[in-house]
């Protein structure tokens, strides 16, 4: 029997790859030593989140996930802006973005 | 569904004080490139004006509570409790930082404003009633503090502080949105009392998997929030980095703010669930108390030390948390005040005494200080009574009623190891005592100046908030007592 | 049938571009590779019928942020940094908890795979051009409060940026 594609994609796809994404991001944070890959892996996880509600939003039929989504996207710009300005002032302390690098309070 | 776009002038009244808040920090703002260098400290002053403004618009509205805005916000005792606790700790960041940044010539209108935003944020997240205000309230507050917390940008220390909180904080932040939508997927709703329906309503139980798995990823969000381990770790780092009074305010205003977010959703919207989430409580809780309190008896650097101590005072909380009971909500709603107005006693007296560009901030510089500022020695004194539990004081009724309600409710192991945990803690305060009475001031380290007005006042403030609470405890626990009537 | 082969493509992009993101050595081309990965997450938007949602992505994700992240990364010197050590030296416990939380996550998914069952009945989905419409009725009216913070959010990163860049304060 050949191997048939189902005609809908069912909602447990979309979440099993936004779980993927999700974990991708998270072990991308926590092994990655330069500063802005690690923000970028912040990105890539509120990207799965996205990715959740809006598969949650088409499966309920309601556009409330959309409006979630579009909300987490605001946040991401703001946190960005912010974030990368002070990347930008340890840079210009430090000249270095290495993460080790940037332990000068006690442990 | 409201009929038309306009709100009505009753929500607009709930949402009076953040909306005033909000006003004032953007006028703060229009007013800073008219103010000169001289001057910057009358922008302080409106700040301190906008604050008690909304302190006096906070009681206002709470003689008429009620849902506002489609029942995004719900102005009841417990928000206004909460809504007064961020103000005053505001009110008293305000009073200690106006010297600390004019002796360092870094005084500037964006700092006000940026801590009045930070409030607004906070506010926002003491009366949200729903799970995505509540995210936009927590990310006005962070986004904010990641700025004050790094607010002195040639200074190493506050740009490492600045980039752990921030990089810490949205990580923490993905968790908590990723939890946030696996519980919109399977209640399809994020009001906190439709998921409570949701989550009671027998017929459309949703798997059991999913929400725990929902509820993992909100607990994790929330533990970062409130510093509970094992997600304490930034906690340290970002409190010493930080300006003294930005970590003053850190200590207090965020952590009341985000316990009471954390309250809200599990003895609300996840009060049905409360069998899965006890283990996690009761573990975090333990766990937090038991490093916190550790940690704390190796430091040296007075900010590291209350850092850890404000670990484990979240540990006690979250002792009250545990029990998932009224009591136990009006338990951790005093403790958070009490603990309030101690810890920012304490770190304002850590911003007199570390002086310019926070040179002195280890515990052996202190030495002396009960001869040489008796005043200020003795108001650290009672704030460090306070945090180690001593009688009439705020934090012994605090400790009291935390580890009465624990054994009430059965909770009998964690309440016994809770209260060696707070006997221990009395090691590295009473240490700290010692080496302001006993040892002598330290050779050639020049005068130490007269406490700023600001300085004092918020300190003495705190010690007779403490002192108050310490004596006269009905008076606040009454007011919780009906606030945590929502609960049940 | 379509719908499978693009929700494969799209997924795909996603997934290449989310691994490559962790793993390259040059930033640029990590930030490369997060747009794709975003451009793969925008096609699966597309979709699950989420236009508007799927047009912010391009627009503000990529348009925007992205290209914030990429003048930082040309602003600071990083050309040392990739010849340097990619990973943590703790990322054996990185990499470990991980693979943690990733089994955890998949039991939880395959044990509750078949009865992910949701509350409400699902609707015929609306049509395109109600879609939009819809949203914008709720997010103005349900949720203008968030709506309205949220602008308070981009003022606070304005002035957090402005505090962060200033010659002196």
């Amino acid at each position: 029997m050949p191997f048939q594609l189902p005609a809908e994609v069912p909602l447990s796809w979309y979440l099993i790859l936004s779980a993927i994404l999700f974990v991708t991001g998270a072990a991308g944070f926590l092994i990655r030593r330069n500063i802005i890959t690690v923000f970028m892996c912040i990105e890539l996880m509120l990207n799965a989140v996205n990715l959740t509600f809006i598969s949650f939003s088409n499966a309920l039929g309601k556009v409330d996930g959309h409006i979630f989504s579009f909300f987490v996207m605001v946040v991401a710009a703001a946190e960005a802006a912010v974030g990368l300005a002070i990347i930008l002032t340890v840079f210009k302390n430090r000249a270095t973005l290495e993460i080790d690098e940037v332990s000068s309070l006690k442990l | 569904m409201p009929a038309s776009f306009m709100p009505s002038a009753q929500e607009l009244m709930r949402f009076a004080p953040e909306m005033l808040l909000t006003l004032a920090g953007t006028l703060i703002m229009l007013l800073e490139p008219f103010t000169e260098s001289g001057n910057k400290s009358r922008l302080a002053w409106l700040a301190l004006g906008a604050l008690l403004a909304a302190l006096g618009l906070t009681a206002v509205s709470a003689a008429d509570p009620g849902p506002a805005f489609s029942n995004m916000l719900l102005i009841d005792e417990f928000g206004t409790f909460f809504r007064f606790l961020v103000l005053a700790v505001g009110v008293l960041t305000i009073l200690i930082s106006t010297h600390y940044l004019r002796s360092g010539g870094h005084e500037s209108g964006e700092f006000y404003a940026l801590l009045l935003f930070s409030i607004v944020g906070q506010c926002i997240m003491a009366t949200a009633n729903e799970l995505i205000m509540l995210f936009i309230g927590l990310e006005v507050s962070s986004i904010a503090s990641y700025v004050l917390a790094g607010y002195l940008r040639d200074d190493k220390r506050n740009n490492e502080s600045a980039l752990k909180y921030f990089l810490l904080g949205s990580f923490a932040t993905a968790f908590l949105l990723y939890g946030i939508a696996w519980t919109y997927g399977i209640t399809g709703t994020t009001d906190l009392s439709l998921i409570r329906s949701a989550l009671l309503n027998p017929a459309s139980r949703p798997n059991e998997v999913l929400t725990a798995a929902a509820s993992a990823f909100l607990f994790v969000g929330l533990a970062f929030k409130v510093s509970a381990a094992p997600f304490q770790m930034w906690t340290p780092d970002v409190y010493q980095g930080a300006p003294a009074p930005v970590t003053a305010f850190f200590s207090a205003g965020p952590k009341a703010a985000a316990f009471a977010m954390f309250l809200r959703i599990v003895l609300t919207g996840f009060e049905p669930l409360k069998k899965e989430w006890e283990p996690l409580l009761w573990v975090s809780a333990l766990a937090t108390m038991i490093i916190g309190n550790f940690a704390a008896l190796r430091q040296t650097n007075v900010k590291r030390l209350l850092a850890y101590s404000s670990i484990s005072h979240a540990g006690y909380v979250l002792v009250a948390l545990t029990t998932h009971s009224g009591p136990g909500a009006a338990a951790a709603m005093f403790y958070l005040a009490a603990y309030c107005f101690m810890n920012v006693g304490a770190f304002a007296i850590i911003t007199h005494v570390a002086r310019r560009d926070e040179r002195y901030v280890e515990i052996a510089d202190l030495a002396g200080l009960g001869t040489r500022q008796p005043l200020m020695a003795g108001l650290l004194t009672v704030f460090l009574l306070s945090l180690t539990g001593i009688p009439l004081t705020a934090g012994f009724f605090g400790k009291f009623y935390i580890f009465k309600v624990a054994l009430d409710q059965g909770f009998i192991w964690l309440a016994i190891l809770g209260l060696l945990n707070s006997a221990l803690a009395a090691y590295y305060y009473l240490r700290v005592i010692v080496v302001m009475y006993m040892e002598p001031a330290p050779e050639g380290e020049g005068e130490l100046p007269a406490p700023a007005a600001g300085v004092l006042a918020a300190a003495v403030g705190s010690a007779i908030a403490t002192f108050f609470l310490g004596l006269f405890p009905s008076s606040l626990l009454d007011f919780a007592d009906k606030a945590r009537r929502i609960f049940n | 049938m379509l719908e499978t082969l693009f929700f494969y493509a799209f997924a795909a992009l996603a997934l290449l571009g989310a691994i490559l993101t962790v793993t390259l050595r040059n930033a640029v081309h990590c930030a490369i590779s997060l747009i794709a990965s975003l451009a793969g997450v925008a096609g699966l938007f597309l979709l699950q019928r989420a236009e508007f949602l799927f047009a912010v992505q391009i627009v503000l994700y990529i348009g925007g942020i992205m290209v914030l992240f990429l003048f930082v990364i040309m602003l600071v010197n990083l050309d040392a940094a990739a010849r340097e050590r990619q990973y943590h030296r703790q990322w054996i416990a990185g990499a470990l908890s991980v693979v943690g939380t990733g089994l955890i996550f998949a039991y939880f998914l395959t044990r509750g795979a078949e009865s992910l069952k949701l509350n409400e009945p699902v609707p015929a989905g609306p049509r395109n051009s109600e879609a939009v419409q819809m949203l914008a009725d709720s997010l103005f009216r349900e949720y203008l409060v968030p709506f309205e913070v949220a602008s308070l959010l981009l003022l606070i990163a304005i002035v957090g940026s402005v505090v962060m860049a200033k010659k002196r304060i």
